[in-house]
């Protein structure tokens, strides 16, 4: 873990010092032609200076959202997440109007308050009466939320509608206001979370998976519970002018969600939730730069709500499409190795089990219980795997398929003898059993079942329990 | 400001202005309220968080093909929305790894994503634009609406909404009760849990959907939920609850025109202040589940352990 902080932080520092330098840069709003294609140039070739800071910023606030979003994931907060990060509103104004002025610390200073209170207030209204988590969390967001709306407007009565612009990114997000001092501020925040979560890695992921275990080993729970929220405002807070208040909590969740379908480890997830948030933030900006005038936040979620989908569909190991892949391969290797095995019991009854004698396809129809043409278009399948040979109209098994029946009926075989034997089951009752375990019985198994059972030669039916290739 | 220009001056000067928007938050409030006392009682309030959010595409899209805020093609488009979502939401819960509160989140959050690039790629539009999606348009109503026995139609539409809410839930009242307290015990007397759910979510996108432009998209939440607790931590029964819920829409949709007047704000946004106002003095002085209560109560209880 520290080696991968030391990095980051170097990283993070060289970044920072990247946007100091920079002149007072041009900001995307102020472009004034909208040709798609122009604009795509501008963004690939970095011309513009506007845009190279909020694509720092972008990263910056991905890479925290990814972070907290994968602990919120985990502990079933989402839409505690949800309602903080409308609680934060108020602050935004009050801090607005403290300093009249889009000052990016009094607007944290005012946001970070706000979030706080609001997730105390949740934790009174639960405590105190009987009122369940989701009604308190709904009344603290949407009253924070209608208290800052009245805010926005008093300030906008007050002090016209020119000085409020800066603020009325806030609420669907505008990555071209980021100026020097937001992207500054978000560096501070973004390393500070890194580094925080880096050295406190295991006490969180205690606090996040087993409560009670971290309480009897002694971690001092509450503050880091207070420490988690206090961070999460914070998150919630710089990615506010980019993403805007009605959805940063999307931006919290959905790449998280997406690392959960992914990956089992808690580590692995947090670097993919980072990664994804990251991306989806740059797309964000990418597209919401394409045209003049667009909110970036819809966006951002957007592009991260898509990358979700295909984790859904593709992801390696939880994805519908893959276990649909997995599903049919499986389902056809059991039809294989079924029809094999039909082929050496046919063989069997004649006394004549080996490679080359042929069986009538009419013969193997009736074992297998199948329709000729059905048979048919299996055989043909198994003809191009090169198990079986199709000679008018019967099939001879080749080596190969031969082997593999052999195996299959062995482990069939070996398994009604454990049951019979070992697990004491009555040998009419086995069959079904071997008939689902036979195709899954790996190598090692089977040599183990073998040696347990002392090497046998019948199975509990007394029909012979074919050895292996090499014996 | 005087107290006779925000409390006297809208009634005495421009009643013909005010009544409509009286009338109108009035009606969005109770619906909304009658439908959030059994969100509330059933732990689901956020569905309703969920589904105001979900609906804004399919609002945006039928507002964009046939270029006005007439009800049937909105709430036509709303619907298919807000079903579109719940299938969403069942398939991530049930077939991935998902809990159910991401599921939610990822959900909402992407459809009102797209409702909201939607709105915006149509360009800014006097009749739906971002500041409805937030504020709701209740300060507008009057301007061009036809007018109906006192009220223009879309207050009357809200009113003939709510009136339906309300003759729905006393005619199902046992049936209700009986599923929000004890699903079991329903199914044993023959009431399906999954059927009221059903009729209760319908009740509550027809809510929704109805109550969308006047109040905006995320403020709804406020009028579900802010009755139904502010009456939860008053009573013990559910038809006072209900009862309660009412008066506190009435209390909050009067308080809220009066402080919109004041502060020179939006109404709706001033409505759900109002009403938190309401809920924060029950939270504190509710003679059985309040603060002070409590507070005596715990004091009581450890004066007693030191006694004895």
């Amino acid at each position: 873990m520290v080696p991968r902080i030391r990095t980051i932080i170097i990283f993070g520092v060289a970044l920072l010092s990247v946007t100091v330098h920079e002149a007072a840069a041009a900001r995307i709003g102020e472009i004034v032609e909208t040709n798609p294609w122009d604009q795509i140039r501008r963004f690939i070739t970095f011309s513009d200076r506007g845009l190279r800071l909020s694509l720092i910023g972008a990263i910056l606030f991905g890479a925290v959202c990814g972070l907290l979003g994968s602990f919120i994931v985990v502990r079933k907060m989402a839409l505690f997440g949800d309602a903080i990060s409308h609680a934060v509103l108020p602050g935004v104004a009050l801090g607005f109007l403290w300093s009249m002025s889009k000052d990016p610390v009094a607007i944290l200073i005012g946001a970070t308050l706000a979030g706080l209170a609001g997730s105390l207030l949740v934790g009174a209204i639960r405590r105190t009466t009987r009122i369940k988590q989701d009604a308190a969390l709904g009344i603290v967001l949407a009253s924070f939320f209608a208290i800052g709306l009245c805010l926005i407007r008093i300030i906008q009565n007050n002090e016209g509608a020119s000085k409020i612009t800066g603020l009325k990114s806030y609420l669907f997000g505008d990555v071209a206001v980021l100026d020097r001092y937001d992207v500054i501020i978000m560096g501070v925040v973004t390393i500070s979370t890194v580094i925080l979560f880096g050295l406190l890695y295991r006490p969180f992921l205690a606090i996040s998976f087993d409560r009670q275990f971290a309480v009897s080993i002694g971690y001092p729970v509450r503050i880091l519970e207070a420490l988690f929220q206090m961070f999460l405002a914070f998150a919630i807070v710089i990615s506010l002018q980019a993403v805007g208040v009605v959805l940063v909590s999307a931006m919290l969740i959905t790449p998280a969600a997406t690392a959960y379908l992914l990956v089992d480890r808690m580590h692995r997830m947090v670097w993919i939730a980072m990664g994804i948030g990251i991306v989806s933030a740059i797309i964000g900006v990418f597209l919401s730069f394409l045209g003049s005038n667009l909110p970036t936040g819809p966006f951002m979620v957007l592009s991260a709500s898509s990358i979700f989908t295909m984790a859904y569909l593709f992801s390696p190991k939880y994805g519908r499409f893959t276990k649909w892949l997995r599903y049919r391969n499986r389902a056809k290797k059991v039809r294989e190795e079924n029809s094999l095995k039909s082929i050496y019991h046919v063989l069997e009854r004649r006394g004549m089990e080996s490679s080359g004698n042929r069986v009538l396809i009419t013969d193997l129809s009736s074992h297998r219980k199948m329709s000729v043409t059905k048979i048919f278009k299996e055989i043909k399948n198994m003809e191009r795997s090169g198990l079986i040979n199709l000679e008018g109209n019967s099939v001879s098994l080749t080596d190969d398929g031969f082997e593999k029946a052999r195996s299959v009926v062995r482990n069939h075989r070996l398994w009604e003898l454990y049951l019979t034997n070992e697990a004491n089951y009555a040998s009419d009752h086995v069959h079904d059993d071997a008939e689902k375990v036979e195709h899954f019985l790996s190598e090692e198994e089977v040599s183990e079942l073998e040696s347990y059972l002392d090497y046998p030669q019948k199975d509990p039916h007394g029909k012979p329990i074919p050895g292996r290739a090499s014996a | 400001m005087s107290l006779y220009q925000i409390f006297i001056e809208p009634w005495e000067r421009h009643a013909s202005a005010y009544w409509p928007i009286l009338a109108m938050a009035f009606f969005v409030t109770a619906a909304c309220g009658l439908v959030g006392n059994y969100l509330v009682l059933r732990r689901i309030s956020l569905v309703g968080d969920a589904i105001s959010h979900s609906v804004l595409p399919g609002i945006a899209i039928a507002f964009i093909l046939t270029n006005s805020r007439s009800g049937p093609p909105m709430f036509i488009g709303a619907l298919v929305a807000g079903v579109i979502t719940t299938l969403i939401i069942e398939v991530l819960h049930s077939r991935t790894r998902i809990k159910q509160d991401a599921a939610i989140g990822i959900t909402f959050s992407t459809m009102f994503a797209i409702g909201v690039i939607l709105i915006s790629l149509h360009g800014s539009h006097t009749d739906l634009d971002l500041d409805c999606v937030l504020f709701g348009k209740l300060d507008f109503l009057s301007s061009k609406e036809k007018i109906i026995m006192g009220l223009p139609g879309v207050a009357l539409t809200m009113g003939m909404v709510a009136l339906i809410v309300g003759c729905l839930i006393v005619l199902f009242y046992k049936e209700l009760l009986v599923s929000s307290f004890d699903p079991n015990l329903a199914a044993t007397i023959g009431i399906s849990p999954r059927l009221v759910h059903y009729l209760l979510m319908c009740i509550l996108s027809v809510v929704v959907v109805s109550a969308f432009t006047s109040v905006g998209a995320i403020l709804v939440i406020a009028m579900l939920i802010l009755p139904a607790a502010t009456s939860y931590l008053l009573t013990d029964r559910l038809w006072v609850m209900m009862l309660f819920s009412l008066i506190h829409s009435f209390l909050s949709a009067i308080g809220g025109i009066h402080l919109a007047v004041a502060f020179k704000i939006p109404t709706a946004p001033a409505t759900v202040v109002c009403g938190m106002i309401f809920f924060v003095a029950a939270w504190i002085f509710s003679p059985t589940h309040g603060l002070i209560r409590y507070w005596f109560r715990s004091r009581a209880s450890v004066n007693g352990e030191c006694i004895n």
